[in-house]
């Protein structure tokens, strides 16, 4: 059945050639990856989070790392949007890449005038709204983490642009859940989650922490069982898709996040370790599907069997 | 792997079968390394490539790291076991830019800063340029490849923090020095590489005496590939604003003067 085996997924009325997309602060703005990675093979590519000016971020150190994860706090350093339409966009149109723009706001404005840019530019395919940075202080957090400053937010972006919507979620908050519904209620195409989790760590001889801002956000491995739980709840709460991601490394993860819930998948943190992991998790899903004899990977979507029933327990 | 020299109880070299990679490498590049396998450790690490193996035909056969022992990864890599599959990627970031004859290199390493020299002191040696290594470490035994150096036609100036080789203290003092005794006009390219007090002192002392340095930085680096921002140096622009540049795209070899040292 390989020959017409379907790994197209759809978000809105946006298809993705695939689930796989590149996190955002964790492929740049896609264009560092474009001599080593086949840029138009990916789902999607999320790059890193913009606000309209340019920034210069939080000081050095800026990431640690932790037990199968790593703490980081940039800063969203970044350079504007408009730099970002200027300098970056021409390239990733070029290699073909479908760019998902990753936006932040110190104000509800400022969303709504990226949003307003955005939509203008040629070769934007959807636009990912970061309310959930847990690193700085106006980092979209007061939204984030308020159902309804995520509603209001979701809202006035959505009276602007046409481009699929999908708000970024953040697990440092009691039932993510509602978050998601507040963002469906708002106009979303979809949900993308998690961030990381606000996290520390101290190095115990100096009792200085080990990063700069004191506090950062975990991500890797460590955190994806929770984020896999999150996205199952979410499944439950919302018809729009999930884009669900946290401390992916391998094909098995990716399915993992699919089977509870998610639609399409981000992969970060293991980008890093490995940039040749993209045709790889491609192929993992591919062999996935031919085992289990899956024609379409979107029938994988929300598969969970949570009735076992007289069915043993497998340990996997 | 295909070596794996331990040099004492924290230092080891450890060469790997990448010749293509370090057929690619310009001196002061850098790859970054897997250690282990698994989630723990979970991110590379970036090493300078110490040497460019060769057979006896000199066909490049591979690269060797110098590696110190200071946490979980350097560890492993301390203990690397023959044969091991060891992910390296590379060839990274800006390499050093070697000057020509009749202008003078001056070396400062500190420490496992030693690494880039070995090649950058290859490539000096072929250019003809008077070569000389200020080298700094902690004791006598942990001053290491001496003789490569030597061999190359390089000038040894060592220092130990203890006295017990060369002279006692740290190896920007008879840098200074040396400099002081120049004559203002005789063209001399200062490198560094070495602990972050060592980079600033140097980078003070080739401004005080109006010479050009380039130094290798080393920072926390998560993908070496300009992806995560973790890497970034402030660096004074020309309208004096500091931005932060990713040293591993920028960098790792900086021109010391526009680094705002803190």
């Amino acid at each position: 059945m390989g020959a017409e085996m379907d790994l197209s997924v759809r978000i809105g009325a946006l298809t993705l050639k695939n689930p796989l997309i590149a996190a955002s602060g964790c492929f740049g703005y896609g264009v560092e990856y474009a001599d080593l990675v086949d840029l138009a093979s990916l789902g999607g590519v999320a790059v890193k989070g913009l606000f309209l000016a340019e920034r210069e971020g939080h000081p050095s150190p800026r990431i640690v790392e932790t037990p199968a994860g790593m703490l980081n706090a940039i800063g969203l350093q970044g350079i504007g949007v408009r730099r970002f339409i200027f300098e970056k966009l021409p390239e990733l149109r070029a290699r073909r890449a479908t760019v998902i723009v990753n936006i932040c706001g110190s104000t509800l404005d400022e969303y709504v005038e990226i949003s307003r840019i955005l939509s203008d530019a040629e070769g934007v395919a959807a636009i990912e709204l970061n309310i959930s940075c847990p690193n700085i202080k106006e980092g979209g957090m007061q939204f984030g983490c308020s159902l309804t400053g995520t509603f209001d937010v979701v809202s006035a972006v959505r009276k602007v642009t046409r481009l699929p919507l999908i708000p970024k979620l953040t697990p440092n908050v009691t039932d993510v859940a509602s978050f998601a519904r507040a963002s469906a209620d708002a106009g979303a195409d979809a949900v993308s989650l998690v961030n990381t989790f606000l996290a520390m760590a101290i190095d115990v001889e100096t009792r200085r922490p080990k990063i700069s801002n004191v506090v950062g956000g975990l991500s890797g491995p460590a955190i994806r069982p929770i984020a896999v739980r999150m996205v199952y709840e979410c499944r439950q709460a919302v018809k729009i898709p999930i884009i669900g991601m946290g401390g992916i490394t391998d094909a098995r993860d990716a399915i993992e996040f699919m089977i509870a819930g998610a639609t399409a998948v981000q992969v970060g943190t293991a980008n890093f370790v490995d940039p040749f992991i993209w045709p790889k998790l491609i192929d993992g899903i591919s062999d996935y599907m031919r085992r289990h004899q899956i024609a379409r990977v979107a029938d994988l979507v929300g598969t969970l069997d949570t009735a076992a029933g007289d069915k043993e327990w497998t340990a996997s | 792997m295909i070596a794996n020299r331990q040099l004492s109880s924290d230092y080891n070299v450890l060469a790997l079968r990448a010749p293509s990679i370090a057929a690619a490498a310009s001196p002061g590049q850098f790859v970054m390394v897997k250690a282990g396998s698994g989630h723990d450790p979970l991110l590379r690490r970036p090493f300078s490539v110490f040497e460019v193996l060769r057979d006896q035909t000199a066909g490049v056969t591979g690269l060797s790291l110098l590696n110190k022992r200071i946490g979980v990864s350097t560890s492993l890599l301390y203990a690397a076991r023959l044969g091991e599959r060891i992910a390296c990627l590379g060839p990274l970031g800006r390499p050093f830019s070697p000057v020509d004859a009749p202008t003078e290199a001056w070396m400062v390493a500190g420490g496992v800063g030693l690494a880039p020299f070995a090649t950058l002191a290859h490539a000096l040696c072929s250019r003809g340029v008077r070569s000389t290594l200020f080298y700094g470490a902690r004791r006598a035994q942990e001053l290491f490849y001496l003789d490569l150096f030597r061999g190359l036609g390089v000038e040894l100036v060592l220092t130990t923090e203890d006295g017990s080789a060369g002279e006692r203290g740290r190896v920007v003092a008879p840098l200074e020095r040396r400099l002081a005794a120049r004559r203002a006009d005789a063209p001399v390219m200062v490198y560094a590489c070495g602990p972050e007090g060592m980079l600033a002192s140097t980078a003070k002392i080739a401004v005080r005496y109006n010479r050009p340095c380039q130094v290798s930085v080393e920072r926390i680096m998560g993908c070496g590939l300009g992806g995560c921002y973790s890497c970034v140096v402030p660096m004074r622009s020309d309208d004096g604003r500091v931005h932060h540049v990713r040293s591993c795209l920028s960098g790792p070899v900086l021109p010391g003067d526009q680094i705002s040292w803190e």
